[in-house]
C-alpha cells in the first residue's frame, strides 16, 4: 500500500518550473531515493511535502489524508519527519534538548501545567526523555549527550539531526542528502543506520542523495529527476541503466 | 497658501529624517546592521560645526568650517567602525542595535560635557533670509536643505548603483564569506561605510542646526527617522528620503488637523502601520529563508 | 571538580541537580530571609531595587535570551503592569487577586501586540517596540481619566489579609513580598526551561524552519514567549511603582526599556543568574557614580546624562570583551578553578562566524 501518493505537482517559481506534472508513490516499508543533478527540484519536492511550499497544481496525500489540507507545523503531527541539506539544529541547546524538541509533536502538557510543573509535565518528561534515550542509544550519540551543538563537528551534527527526526517517532523520514559531506566511514554508519531504521522500527524513508553507492545499497525504489520532471524511476539498477539517467548525468552522446 | 506653508516646512523636516534615514540605510546596505545612533552622529556632527564656527568657540569662517566638521566626522566614522564595530565582525545584528544604542548614550555624554545641555543655535549664513514666493515665505534654510538633500541622495544612489566600490559594499553586506573569497576586503569596505555615513550625518546635523536650536538629545530625532527608513525601506537610499518626506510632512499637518495630543503620535503610528502591513518595508528585499 | 552519578532520568530534571546545587541555593535564600536583620532600613531598600529589576529582568530575558526575540518596549508592559495594578485595587479588588491578575492583564496585552509584532524580525521588530516605548507615553496622556495623565498617580496601598505593606514606612515588609513574587518567577522560568514549552523556544531562537518541521507553530509559540515575558515584566512594573511611590507618564520611558535590555545583555544572555547580576549593575551603579563623583568633585556637581552615559561605556565594553556578559564570565571563572591547572586560555575562544543573510539584490 503506497504511504505517500504524489500526483500532477507542478510548482513555478516566477518564470522557473521547479517541479513539473511529478507523480510518484512511496509504498510503506520501503526506502525510496530521489536522486537527480543539481538543481533537479530533488530538494523543492521535499519542501512541498513538508509545506514550506505551495504546489500550483496535484495532489498530496499521505496515508490517506490530504497534505494540502496541513500547515507546515501540522504535517509533523502527521508522523512526517525530515532532515535538512544543510542541517538546521537548534545551535545553542544541547544534543539532549534538540532531540527532546522532536518530541513536541508528542507534547500534552499546557502552558499553566508546565509553569508550575506538575506531576503530570513531569511524569511526561520521563517519558520523553526514555524515548530519547532509545534514540541515543541507536544512533551511538551518548558521549555527546550534553554537548553544545555549536561545536560539535559536522558528521556529528548530521546524525544528530537523523536522531531528532527520529526522536519524534515518525512513520515517514525524509533525508535530504544524509551522506553528503560525511566521510567514507560515517556513510557506511548511514547505510546501517538507514537499513535498521526499516527493519527494526519500520519506519518508510524518503532520501534525496547523490551517493549512487549508498542509493543502490539500501533502497528499493529509485526516482530520478531532471529540471523537476521525472526521467526514470524503478530499482536502482534498472534507472542506473536507463539511457535518458546517463544522459541527464554524463551529457548528451556519453552513452 | 496654507497648505502649501505646511507642506513646505514639513518637506524641510522631512528632508532631515531623510538624511538620518540615509546613514541608516547606508550603514544596511555594507554591513546588514543598523546604526541606532544616526540621530546622534547628526548631534554630533552638528556640535562639532557649531564648535568650529560659532564665535564663543573657534570662530572660524562657516564655509571652511562645515567641510571640515564633515570630513571630522567621515574620519570620526570609520574609527568607530575600527575599534569598536569591526571587532562585532560575523555577530548577529541584534549584537550591533544593542551596541549602537548603548554607543548612543555615550554620544549624548560626551556632547553634554563638551557643549552643555542648553539650547544653542549654530551661527550659519544658511539661518538668515527668507525666500517670497507669490505668498509663501520660505526659510533659506528650508530651501538649502531640500536642495542639499536630493543632490545627496542622487550622488549616493549613483555610487551604490554605478561604482565597484558600491557594488562591494553591497555584495560585502550579504554574504561576508562569499564577498571575502571574491577578493573583496570586507572590513575595510565596511570602516568606509561607517566613515560615509558620519559624512552624512554631519551633513545632516548642519542642515538641521541652520533650521533651530541644537542641543545633546536632539539625537532622538532618530526615532522618527526610523518610520521614514521603514516605510521606505531599509535597502533603498531613495526610499529612505521619500519615507523621510513622508514623514515630515504628516507630522505638520497632524499637528493642524488632529486633536492636540494625537498629532505627536502620527509618525510612530505610520511605522507601525507600515510594519503590520508590510513587515519588512515598503520595498521589501527579504524572501522565505531557503532550505 | 565534582562528578555526578545520575541514576535516573528525574535527576537531570530536577530542580537542583545535586546535594551542593540544593545547599547553595539553600543557603542563599536563607540570607536572602535573614538580611533585614544584617542590613539598615536603606541598604534593604537598595536590595529591593535590585530584586524589582531582576523580575523585570527575566521577564525580557524570557523573550530575548530564551526565545531571540529582541524587545525595546518592554517599559510599555511594566507601565501596564503597574496602572492596572493600582486600577484593580482602586476598583476595590484586594491586592491578593489584583496583583496577580495585573500580570496576566499585561502578558495578554501583550500576546494581542505579539500578533502583528512578531511577523517582524530582528531590526524591525526592535524598530516596532521601540514605537510601542514611544507611543505608550502618549497614549497613558491620553487615557487621562484613568491614569491621571500627567500629574501620574500614587500607588494604592498592599494589604494582605489585614496586614499591611508600605515601601516607605515598611521597607522590611515591603523586601519580604518582592522576594517572595522573585522567587515565584524564578521558579516559573526554571520551569519553563525544563519542559517543552521552553525547549520550543530556544528552537524558534534557533531554527524556525526545523522547529516548524518539528511540529512548533512559530507564531503560537511567539505569542506564549510574549505574553509569558510581558506577564512577568508586568509584575515587575507594579512592584516598580510601589517602589517609586508615584508614577506617571514619563516613568516608565524608552530609557528604561533600553535601560532593562541592556541589562541583561550585560548579565548575560539566555540565564537566570545573567537577569540577577545585569539587576545588580543597574541598581547600583547609580550609587556607585554618586560616591565616585562625590569623591572627585565633591558633592553636589550635576552631569546629566552621566549614568546613561557610564552605563553605555559599561555595555559596549562587555559586548566587546564578554559578550557572554557576567554570567559568562562568572562560569569562565568557575571552570578555572574547577580545572586548575589544567585550564587553557583558548577553550573559550570564540568560534570564527560569518554573517550571511536571506536579502536579494
Amino acid at each position: 500500500m503506497s504511504l505517500l501518493q504524489i500526483k500532477d505537482a507542478t510548482l513555478k517559481f516566477g518564470g522557473v518550473v521547479a517541479v513539473n506534472n511529478l507523480s510518484f508513490s512511496v509504498n510503506e516499508g520501503e526506502v525510496y531515493a530521489i536522486v537527480g543533478p543539481n538543481g533537479a527540484g530533488k530538494s523543492t519536492v521535499f519542501n512541498l511535502i513538508s509545506r514550506f511550499y505551495q504546489p500550483h497544481s496535484g495532489s498530496f496525500t499521505f496515508d490517506g489524508q490530504d497534505l494540502l489540507q496541513r500547515k507546515a507545523d501540522q504535517v509533523a503531527d502527521l508522523g512526517i519527519a525530515r532532515t535538512f541539506q544543510n542541517i538546521e539544529l537548534f545551535d545553542h541547546a544541547t544534543v539532549l534538548q534538540n532531540l527532546l524538541v522532536g518530541r513536541h509533536r508528542h507534547r500534552k502538557t499546557s502552558l499553566v501545567e508546565e509553569l508550575f510543573f506538575t506531576a503530570r509535565v513531569r511524569r511526561e518528561e520521563i517519558a520523553h526523555r526514555e524515548a530519547v534515550e532509545e534514540v541515543i542509544d541507536f544512533l551511538d550519540l551518548q558521549p555527546y549527550r550534553d554537548k553544545m551543538i555549536a561545536g560539535l563537528p559536522y558528521g556529528i551534527r548530521k546524525v544528530v539531526e537523523l536522531g531528532r527526526a527520529l526522536a519524534s517517532g515518525p512513520r515517514l523520514l525524509l533525508l535530504d542528502e544524509p551522506a553528503s559531506g560525511l566521510s567514507v566511514e560515517e556513510t557506511q554508519d548511514m547505510r546501517w543506520w538507514i537499513d535498521d531504521i526499516r527493519k527494526q522500527m519500520g519506519i518508510t524513508v524518503l532520501m534525496v542523495e547523490h551517493d549512487m553507492g549508498l542509493v543502490s545499497s539500501v533502497c528499493d525504489q529509485v526516482l530520478a529527476l531532471a529540471d523537476g520532471a521525472k526521467l526514470a524511476e524503478g530499482t536502482p539498477a534498472q534507472v542506473q541503466a536507463d539511457p535518458a539517467v546517463l544522459e541527464a548525468y554524463l551529457g548528451a552522446g556519453a552513452v | 497658501m496654507d497648505v502649501l506653508q505646511l507642506l513646505v516646512s514639513g518637506l524641510a523636516n522631512g528632508c532631515v529624517y531623510g538624511l538620518i534615514a540615509l546613514g541608516f540605510v547606508l550603514i544596511y546596505k555594507a554591513t546588514e546592521a543598523v546604526n541606532f545612533a544616526q540621530g546622534d552622529f547628526m548631534m554630533l556632527g552638528a556640535f562639532v560645526t557649531l564648535g568650529l564656527t560659532n564665535a564663543d568657540y573657534m570662530h572660524l569662517p562657516f564655509w571652511l568650517a562645515a567641510p571640515l566638521a564633515i570630513m571630522i566626522m567621515a574620519v570620526l566614522g570609520y574609527l568607530l567602525h575600527f575599534f569598536v564595530l569591526r571587532h562585532l565582525f560575523g555577530q548577529s545584528q541584534t549584537a550591533v542595535v544593542i551596541l549602537t544604542i548603548a554607543l548612543g548614550f555615550v554620544i549624548r555624554f560626551v556632547a553634554g560635557v563638551i557643549w552643555g545641555h542648553e539650547p544653542q543655535t549654530l551661527e550659519s549664513p544658511l539661518a538668515i533670509g527668507d525666500l517670497r514666493l507669490g505668498g509663501v515665505v520660505l526659510g533659506l534654510a528650508d530651501v538649502a536643505v531640500i536642495v542639499v538633500t536630493v543632490l545627496l541622495t542622487l550622488l549616493l544612489y549613483q555610487f551604490f548603483q554605478r561604482t565597484k566600490l558600491g557594488l562591494a559594499m553591497q555584495a560585502a553586506s550579504q554574504n561576508q564569506m562569499a564577498a571575502y573569497y571574491m577578493g573583496i576586503p570586507v572590513k575595510r569596505v565596511q570602516g568606509l561605510v561607517w566613515g560615509l555615513s558620519g559624512a552624512t550625518a554631519a551633513v545632516a546635523g548642519i542642515l538641521f542646526a541652520s533650521k533651530g536650536a541644537i542641543d545633546p538629545n536632539v539625537g532622538l530625532l532618530g526615532i522618527k527617522a526610523f518610520a521614514a527608513a521603514v516605510s521606505g525601506g531599509f535597502g533603498s537610499l531613495p526610499g529612505a528620503l521619500v519615507g523621510g518626506l513622508i514623514v515630515g510632512v504628516i507630522e505638520p499637518f497632524a499637528s493642524r488637523y488632529f486633536p492636540a495630543g494625537y498629532s505627536q503620535i502620527a509618525p510612530y503610528a505610520l511605522l507601525l502601520i507600515v510594519l503590520v502591513v508590510r513587515p519588512h518595508g515598503l520595498f521589501a528585499q527579504v524572501r522565505i529563508k531557503k532550505v | 571538580m565534582r562528578i555526578l552519578f545520575k541514576t535516573s532520568y528525574n535527576d537531570d530534571i530536577r530542580l537542583f541537580p545535586d546535594r551542593w546545587v540544593l545547599l547553595v541555593y539553600g543557603a542563599l535564600l536563607a540570607l536572602a530571609f535573614v538580611l533585614p536583620l544584617l542590613l539598615d532600613a536603606f541598604y534593604i531598600g537598595e536590595v529591593t531595587n535590585v530584586l524589582i529589576w531582576a523580575i523585570a529582568g527575566l521577564g525580557l530575558m524570557l523573550l530575548t535570551g530564551q526565545t531571540g526575540q529582541v524587545s525595546l518596549g518592554h517599559a510599555a508592559f511594566l507601565a501596564i503592569g503597574c496602572y492596572s495594578n493600582t486600577i484593580l485595587i482602586e476598583m476595590g479588588l484586594p491586592f491578593i487577586l489584583a496583583f496577580p491578575l495585573a500580570g496576566v492583564i499585561t502578558g495578554i496585552v501583550g500576546a494581542i501586540i505579539a500578533i502583528p509584532a512578531l511577523r517582524l524580525h530582528g531590526i524591525y521588530l526592535a524598530i516596532a517596540t521601540i514605537a510601542l516605548s514611544v507611543l505608550a507615553d502618549d497614549i497613558i496622556v491620553l487615557l487621562d481619566p484613568w491614569t491621571g495623565g500627567v500629574s501620574g498617580k500614587f500607588p494604592a496601598m498592599i494589604t494582605i489579609f489585614g496586614l499591611q505593606i508600605e515601601r516607605w514606612t515598611m521597607p522590611v515588609r515591603f523586601y519580604y513580598l518582592v522576594l517572595g513574587v522573585t522567587v515565584i518567577c524564578t521558579l516559573f522560568y526554571r520551569n519553563l526551561l525544563r519542559s517543552p514549552l521552553g525547549r520550543a523556544f530556544a528552537a524558534v531562537r534557533d531554527s524556525e524552519v526545523s522547529a516548524t518541521a518539528m511540529g512548533v507553530h512559530i507564531l503560537r509559540t511567539k505569542c506564549k514567549a510574549f505574553g509569558l515575558s510581558c506577564m512577568i515584566t508586568g509584575w515587575a512594573g507594579a512592584l516598580m511603582g510601589y517602589y517609586a511611590g508615584a508614577f506617571n507618564n514619563e516613568t516608565f520611558s524608552l530609557v528604561i526599556s533600553i535601560t532593562l535590555l541592556m541589562m541583561i545583555v550585560i548579565g548575560g544572555l539566555g540565564s537566570i543568574h545573567g537577569a540577577f547580576f545585569g539587576a545588580v549593575v543597574v541598581a547600583f551603579l547609580p550609587q556607585v557614580l554618586s560616591i565616585l563623583k562625590g569623591a572627585v568633585l565633591g558633592g553636589g556637581v550635576a552631569i546629566p546624562g552621566l549614568e546613561t552615559g557610564v552605563f553605555g561605556m559599561i555595555l559596549i565594553l562587555f559586548i566587546l570583551f564578554e559578550p557572554m556578559g557576567l554570567y559568562g564570565r562568572w562560569l569562565k571563572i568557575r571552570i578555572w578553578f574547577e580545572l586548575f591547572p589544567f585550564a587553557r586560555k583558548d577553550m573559550f575562544r570564540r568560534q570564527k562566524s560569518y554573517l550571511k543573510t536571506e536579502r536579494l539584490r
